[in-house]
């Protein structure tokens, strides 16, 4: 039950991000960008050891008041994040990896299609059913 | 007034009507009406009685609701005779009419005068309907009285809801000029039934359905009328779909005709012969590219046949994508979710029985292989088979060697499928960790990659630690050196050991070969047998996957020529010679003669090279014997001069 789930290049630009509409998005939007650095410096710390034996879930990128930030990368480079709210204590370690896992299909379906240029937006109506799924749901 | 041949029967059921003795004073129109109806609910051999399922359906088809038909039924005396004899039958019919009009449902009610009972949802002969136009025999066009009457009162009901739905017909986008005609055809039905007479509209279909092709379709009386207003209102909007109770065959928009279904199996063959493989996503991409939809819709429709997400489309995923694209291209909106008569298993198990089903778009598909589309389509054809291969140059001519050649086509499709899918992999590396679905394909596609690689670069086995020279399995080089005398140095060497010749010696025997026949294409089977002949003792002392190799060859002599031609030494003023002469391209006889002088210099060529790599083979071993002899002799001077 995600707050804010986004889908970032290789070259850190966003290829999709959505957030729960509330007030003030753009604060989720903030959060992601610079939840990147973490997650550039994740990557390296383990760039040490072969690329293959790189996990792809980060886990938590840092919590802050709120909310807590997760995050994941795939072999190309390519970054998932997920803002969860904090007050959600029920949301475990294997729920959040799932959740990731389920993205990354997604992600890889989009991938197969062959009128999606990789690089551009994400603009398909699975991918986003399959977002608004994993996002919490506001009364 | 009772009259006809029913008129006993109804003089009959008045009397056994069981209700108070009734007569029921049907008039004549009522009169052929109902025993139409009843005729239709029962098979002619037992007139008795109607069938009680088609009775019921019929009643259903009044639209009046469960419990007075309940009412119905009993006031008429069908329960209480237990079936739906002709009596019964005419009286539940004028018990309709009065409810419909309002009347309770009385016995008393139907003494009075009263229009015919509608069945606005009536289906022909309570079979599926079949649904447009084309699907019907003009020959069958008889229409008695009656139906057209019944087509009256449907047009009744529906007429007010046609006049509302044609407006929305305009705002409806109209895509560019090919399927234009399609929209037009829509456009013509739904304004011309809406607003034209009766008979006019019955023209005009029936000289629509006279200028389809003909099929043999059953044809039953009353389907056309229906058939009318069912085109009508599926061409209009979906929702009216929600007055038939189920969805029928005809009513299914995304339903694919057998027409329908071998035009887009002759498009798929147009893109790809072999019908149990896939299309790749960059042909399919350009294909429906050429449909100029726009490319998010494209997307989606994608998104929505490629039911394994694989990146390919087989021959069912593919007539779905196509039907899609048509729906789009007539103005329906794409599902979010794929239709169940769109699945491929379902389309799979529908292509081996054929269905007789038609719907709106059978109107269209008459176009469809004629003009327009395939005339967009058709572009796509030759552009297609062009571009396919346009991706994988090299094998494409590889293809065209092998028009003639051994190996046949199946392994080469099959390569630049795989070629195809190996590129679509390296554009989604990511899916080799994760993904949960077979991928089978791209995975085969590797293999094959790393195959071909070995096959190219032949590691050079361990040198042998003979010191002797005696061998015994290189009599073939002995024959050579007996029979060629343009090897003068015969006499030269006793046959050294069989070490792998390193991988410059096997082009430029290669080179040769290739060079030969690349300009020569059409003689590509007999060189290949020409020149394997002279490998095969190359092949003799060399590793295995030297063998595999030569298998290879045949299949993509193309995708060699451009790796070799890179490595062309030119070693040996021999080899270009040999590149001057075949590149003359003069006589027959001259050929055959430069062939036969090729071959020789080829044998000479492979004899000589395999020499010396011998040789080197034996420099170095002569190398090591003397270092060792050195270090030898280091240790022991110590001691000598000490």
């Amino acid at each position: 039950m995600a707050v804010c789930i986004a889908v970032i290049a290789k070259e850190n630009y966003p290829l999709y991000i959505r957030s729960v509409p509330t007030e003030n998005e753009l604060k989720f939007h903030y959060t992601v960008h610079t939840s990147l650095d973490v997650v550039d410096e994740k990557i390296s710390a383990m760039g040490k050891a072969l690329v293959d034996q790189r996990e792809l879930y980060l886990g938590l990128l840092y919590p802050t008041e709120d909310y807590k930030v997760y995050g994941y990368v795939t072999n190309s480079k390519v970054k998932f994040v997920m803002v969860v709210d904090s007050s959600n204590t029920a949301l475990r370690d294997n729920e959040i990896r799932s959740m990731f896992r389920k993205l990354h299909n997604s992600y890889t379906d989009i991938m197969c299609n062959p009128f999606y240029n990789p690089g551009d937006r994400i603009q398909s109506r699975a991918f986003d059913s399959m977002v608004n799924s994993m996002m919490m749901q506001v009364c | 007034m009772e009259q006809g041949p029913a008129g006993g029967a109804g003089g009959g059921a008045a009397s056994s009507g069981g209700s108070g003795g009734v007569l029921l004073a049907l008039s004549e129109s009522e009169q052929q009406r109902y025993s139409e109806l009843f005729s239709r609910c029962c098979p002619p051999p037992e007139a008795a009685a109607a069938g009680g399922s088609s009775v019921g359906e019929l009643f259903r088809a009044s639209q009046l609701p469960p419990d007075t038909l309940h009412q119905i039924t009993e006031v008429c005396g069908a329960k209480r005779v237990g079936y739906f004899g002709p009596a019964q039958f005419y009286l539940a019919l004028k018990l309709i009419a009065a409810a419909q009009s309002g009347f309770p449902v009385r016995i008393e009610s139907i003494k009075n005068e009263l229009p015919l009972p509608r069945f606005p949802a009536l289906k022909a002969d309570g079979e599926a309907w079949y649904g447009t136009p084309a699907e019907l025999h003009p020959g069958k066009f008889q229409l008695p009285q009656a139906a057209l009457e019944k087509n009256s009162y449907k047009r009744a009901d529906e007429g007010d809801k046609q006049e509302a739905k044609s407006p929305p017909l305009s705002p409806i986008c109209s895509p560019p000029a090919s399927p234009s005609t399609y929209q037009r055809m829509a456009l013509t039905y739904g304004y011309g039934k809406s607003r034209s007479g009766l008979e006019q509209q019955h023209g005009a279909p029936y000289e629509v359905r006279h200028s389809a092709h003909q099929q043999d379709g059953p044809g039953s009386y009353g389907a056309k009328p229906a058939l009318a207003c069912s085109t009508l209102s599926r061409s209009l909007s979906v929702e009216q779909e929600q007055q038939d109770s189920s969805s029928h065959y005809s009513d299914d928009p995304w339903r694919i005709t057998e027409e329908q279904r071998d035009y887009y199996v002759n498009q798929f063959k147009s893109l790809q012969p072999d019908l149990s493989s896939f299309i790749s996503g960059s042909v399919a991409k350009n294909f429906f590219t050429k449909s100029k939809l726009p490319i998010p819709e494209l997307s989606h429709i994608w998104e929505l046949s490629d039911v394994d997400c694989d990146g390919a489309l087989t021959l069912p995923e593919f007539c779905a994508a196509f039907h899609l694209v048509v729906a789009r291209k007539n103005g329906y909106q794409l599902p979010e979710r794929l239709p169940e008569t769109l699945l491929p298993e379902y389309l799979q198990a529908a292509s081996l029985k054929p269905i007789h089903d038609c719907t709106l778009f059978d109107s269209y598909s008459e176009a469809l292989p004629g003009a327009q589309q395939s005339r967009d389509f058709s572009r796509a054809e030759k552009p297609s088979a062009e571009e396919a291969p346009a991706s994988p140059a090299l094998l494409q001519d590889g293809k065209k060697d092998d028009k003639q050649a051994l190996q046949g086509s199946a392994a080469l499709k099959t390569i630049p499928k795989e070629f195809q899918h190996l590129t679509m992999k390296t554009a989604a590396q990511e899916s080799s960790a994760l993904r949960a679905r077979p991928r089978s394909r791209s995975y085969s596609s590797t293999s094959l990659e790393d195959a071909m690689k070995k096959g190219e670069e032949p590691p050079t086995p361990p040198p042998r630690p003979q010191k002797s020279h005696s061998r015994a399995s290189s009599l073939d080089l002995n024959k050579i050196f007996q029979q060629n005398t343009q090897a003068a140095r015969s006499g030269w060497l006793p046959p050294p050991p069989p070490a792998l010749p390193p991988r410059p010696s096997v082009s430029q025997t290669e080179q040769p070969s290739e060079v030969e026949l690349h300009p020569q294409l059409s003689r590509a089977p007999a060189q290949a047998e020409e020149s394997s002949p002279a490998k095969k003792e190359v092949v003799l002392a060399q590793p295995p996957s030297k063998p595999a190799r030569r298998k290879l060859r045949p299949e993509a002599q193309g995708l060699e020529t451009p790796e070799l031609s890179p490595t062309i030494s030119g070693t040996s003023a021999l080899p270009a010679a040999k590149a001057h002469l075949p590149a003359q391209k003069q006589a027959s006889k001259q050929k055959r003669a430069i062939q036969t002088a090729i071959r020789k210099n080829k044998e000479a060529n492979a004899v000589l090279a395999r020499l010396n790599s011998e040789l080197q083979q034996q420099l170095k071993e002569v190398h090591k014997e003397r270092i060792a002899l050195e270090t030898q002799l280091e240790q022991l001077r110590p001691v000598t001069v000490l």
